[in-house]
């Protein structure tokens, strides 16, 4: 039931690091993060790890084995041959702070710069009304569990640190995108998402959607519908002719820009 | 890292001086409010707080958005009376109560009805996406103990939905965040509130924060027991540090054993399968197949329960002509009987018994309404729960004893000490009901946020302040582990606490054990008097698991004391040496203090506040 696995992780900090071996016992059904674990018990008490829920929900325990970014608490050990060596190492996307853990701040400061959800007014009787077919658009978005996955992989910001500034990534698109589907919102998000956001940057290569732990269609059901709707609006002639001579300043839903 | 904030010399993300330049090597902040928690309960208080006008900090362990909130499943119960219109506070404080088996404080009980709605609500307007009804309302859903269906839900993933926007509202309104953070004091200036200490877990530096109001909202204790659907965090934190600074705890010998945690393979051991799919129709099944609640039907809930497979299917349809299945009874009820037929030899091949909702329930139906429990058991165990059973038993879930506050502002007995959430005692009494925690975090979050904040406005000028002697010990208390040699390590003691706790202070209680137990914490205690963390400061998940090894070894001790002089079997409290409930210590908490010496825990009885007279008609 038992063997030896021969995992290897990165050990370091900013200034520099290296792999190195930790043999370690595993068992039948576990799970990357329980080797990890195991390591830490026995052999490496001060490695760095994240991670909180061990069940797929809370996106702590983000990393990278054999180069694919996966959530370690999901990446089962019997998907890999026995005699297979298995290497983590940190989300490369983001700086190492010590072993593997990252500085995912690039994250929180991003979602600092959307502005959040704003409805209006409630029914007379103190309730919403939404059709059940209507939020399920936006529940799609709000399964995200914030591992930063997406963000770790999207090639518009994983070589090229310069573009981290106007890019916010694959997981601030969902919201976006989610916002701009939500039935009863009021604010129009279409030009930040263009502008600010850095929409007009992704190619659409799909490597988001193949690695979210929670299957979102990110590139179908988010971001290409958002780019659709961007284009809509920037090349609407009545909404251009309208904004021109200053009769309206609303778009066709009836949204004002934040 | 791009420097995008980097402007003010701060580390972006924590907010951290990495300079080291602050005198001593420290950082110092100053605070109206302080709240400890980013899950349900502190975001909604921290919320209020901003909201009522004070300078509000959030201090977490974690980053924001991974508290353990993220995994509650079923839903928030509130009386909104979206499906069934008879359903209103009345009818959830009766259910309250009877689930708490009348132990509850009742007024917690009564304001957590009566404003749950409001507070389900609001995070609609924040941008909360709930399953609809028909009509478009907020979806209500059927759990345990609950008349009528009555849990707003976002398919098997609340917990989620709740924490993202509670989440994105406190960022919306710039409350300021201190992430990977973890307080370990509370200090006081006489007998009031004066700041808090702390240690960035990312550079293990120390923070001091100036503060008169402190509110605890650290959650539970349940990583003291081996098998446990909680995460790292939950270490008793809260409880701790309010024992240490003077408070007292009330309910500590009632834990709550979820009856389905899952159980194979074993590294998810523990982990939650959701109430909702008994909800939803799934039922439980002995090895023989026999579908066994029935034979668990206790008197106190007899009159309510259905007693043949025939009502108890067809209640699902129709409420008004039919009783409960037994599967929804309240949660210790169901993990007894489950944990009774599995001691008989009658559980399935991995030690679990069956739970079933593939033989029920259309493969689309559990798809969309369980849709978590789905991939969980599919990524997890291989297991397609459209088509087959779910191997399942009870895992620690829930600390019902908390910290004793006042029930309507949440304050401690120290002033501008509050506690909220799972960290506090009272609401739920010796059982909860699922679905009333979510309730529980959003309406006395909000309470103590703002009663928080109005004490530290009434102060003005005359603020209490932080004794520079206590700092000191504070920071000698945090290092003491790297001062130790040839010591063990944290792990092992964890561990073997987690084993023990496990055994001998389990689902079911006998002195006997209890009494060993308490002798195993001694010496457990000895043990991480010497305990050594090797390595340094920055990161180190080895020292921070040896600062929070003392609130579980304190924690554990609360419950064990409790459970052992309590001889009754009541809620999540059973004792096999004394089976029954007993109206006499019905009528009675038992409340925890730290000792005088620091090292160890008194307890005493103080009897239960009585209900007014026209609260006790629900109950005739």
């Amino acid at each position: 039931m038992s063997y030896v696995l021969k995992l290897r992780i990165w050990r370091g900090d900013k200034d520099g690091g290296e792999v190195k071996d930790y043999p370690v016992e595993v068992s039948e059904g576990e799970v990357v993060l329980d080797a990890i674990h195991r390591v830490q018990g026995t052999q490496a008490g001060d490695l760095a790890v994240r991670w909180n829920c061990k069940a797929g929900k809370c996106g702590s325990c983000s990393a990278e084995v054999n180069g694919r970014p996966r959530l370690m608490c999901m990446c089962r050990l019997s998907d890999f041959a026995e005699d297979e060596t298995i290497t983590v190492t940190p989300m490369r996307t983001f700086p190492v702070i010590r072993d593997l853990v990252t500085d995912v701040s690039f994250n929180y400061e991003k979602a600092k710069q959307l502005p959040s959800a704003q409805l209006g007014p409630r029914d007379p009787d103190g309730k919403r009304r939404m059709a059940q077919v209507d939020v399920e658009r936006g529940q799609e978005f709000r399964k995200c569990i914030e591992c930063f996955l997406c963000q770790d992989v999207c090639h518009v910001v994983r070589d090229h640190e310069d573009n981290k500034e106007s890019f916010a990534g694959p997981r601030f698109f969902l919201r976006y995108a989610e916002l701009d589907m939500h039935p009863l919102d009021t604010h129009d998000r279409r030009e930040l998402a263009q502008g600010a956001a850095g929409l007009g940057m992704c190619n659409i290569t799909k490597c988001c959607t193949e690695v979210c732990p929670e299957g979102i269609k990110i590139t179908d059901n988010a971001i290409i519908p958002m780019k659709e709707r961007v284009v809509d609006k920037k090349f609407d002639p009545l909404v251009w002719l309208g904004d021109k001579i200053g009769l309206r300043n609303k778009d066709n839903e009836g949204r004002t820009e934040p | 890292m791009t420097d995008m904030s980097a402007a003010n010399g701060r580390h972006p993300m924590t907010g951290n001086e990495l300079s080291g330049e602050a005198a001593g090597g420290m950082e110092r902040h100053d605070y109206d409010v302080v709240v400890v928690g980013a899950g349900g309960a502190g975001l909604r208080a921290a919320i209020a707080a901003h909201e009522a006008g004070a300078r509000t900090a959030i201090v977490c362990k974690s980053l924001l958005g991974k508290a353990h909130t993220v995994m509650a499943e079923g839903g928030i119960a509130a009386a909104m009376g979206n499906r069934w219109p008879e359903d209103n506070w009345e009818v959830h404080f009766r259910d309250t109560m009877r689930g708490g088996k009348m132990l509850n404080n009742w007024r917690m009980a009564q304001l957590h009805a009566q404003e749950a709605p409001e507070r389900v609500q609001e995070l609609e307007d924040w941008g909360a996406l709930f399953d609809r009804t028909d009509d478009g309302l907020i979806s209500q859903r059927d759990f345990g103990g609950h008349k009528y269906a009555r849990l707003a839900h976002v398919g098997d993933r609340t917990g989620l939905e709740m924490i993202r926007t509670l989440q994105q509202r406190a960022v919306a309104l710039g409350i300021d965040v201190f992430m990977e953070c973890t307080v370990t004091d509370v200090f006081r200036d006489g007998d009031k509130v004066a700041g808090a200490f702390a240690y960035w877990r990312e550079s293990g530096r120390f923070i001091v924060f100036d503060a008169p109001s402190v509110i605890l909202a650290t959650g539970g204790i349940g990583k003291s027991f081996k098998v446990t659907s909680n995460s790292w965090e939950y270490t008793g934190d809260g409880h701790a540090l309010a024992m240490r600074a003077g408070a007292s705890l009330i309910n500590m010998e009632f834990v709550q054993f979820h009856p389905t945690g899952m159980v194979w393979p074993p590294s998810v051991k523990g982990l939650l399968v959701t109430e909702s799919v008994r909800g939803d129709g799934g039922i439980l099944k002995n090895s023989e197949g026999k579908r066994f609640m029935f034979d668990y039907i206790p008197e106190f809930f007899r009159a309510e329960t259905a007693d043949t497979v025939e009502e108890a299917d067809a209640w699902y349809d129709d409420k008004k002509n039919n009783r409960r299945p037994p599967e929804l009874l309240p949660r210790d009820e169901v993990a007894r009987a489950i944990n009774s037929e599995i001691k008989a030899g009658r559980g399935t091949p991995h030690g679990g018994i069956y739970l079933d909702i593939a033989s029920r329930r259309t493969p689309e139906f559990i798809r969309k309404r369980l849709p978590s429990m789905y991939h969980q058991f599919k990524e997890l165990a291989d297991v397609d729960i459209t088509a087959e059973p779910m191997e399942i038993g009870p895992t620690c879930h829930y600390v019902m004893g908390g910290v004793e506050v006042d029930a309507d502002t949440q304050e401690s007995a120290v002033t501008g000490l509050y506690a909220v959430g799972e960290c506090s005692g009272g609401m739920h009494g010796s059982n909860r009901l699922g679905g009333n925690s979510l309730g529980d975090l959003l309406v006395f979050g909000k309470r103590a946020g703002e009663h928080a904040s109005t004490y530290a406005a009434s102060l003005a000028g005359a603020r209490p302040r932080v004794d520079e002697a206590d700092v000191r010990a504070a920071q000698a208390s945090a290092l003491a582990p790297f001062e130790v040699e040839g010591g063990e390590n944290p792990y092992t003691i964890q561990s073997d606490l987690q084993q023990s706790m496990n055994d001998l202070v389990g689902i079911i209680r006998t002195r006997a054990e209890l009494e060993e137990s308490l002798d195993a914490i001694e010496v457990f205690k000895q043990r991480a008097a010497t305990m050594v963390v090797e390595g340094h400061r920055q990161y180190n998940p080895g020292w921070h698991l040896a600062l929070d090894l003392r609130n579980m070894l304190i924690v554990s001790e609360c419950i064990a004391r409790a459970a052992l002089a309590r001889e009754e079997s009541r809620g999540g409290h059973t004792r096999d040496d004394f089976p029954g409930p007993d109206p006499e210590w019905g009528t009675k908490n038992l409340v925890v203090n730290l000792n005088e010496a620091g090292t160890g825990v008194d307890l005493h009885e103080k009897p239960l506040p009585e209900m007014p007279e026209e609260l006790k008609g629900y109950f005739a």
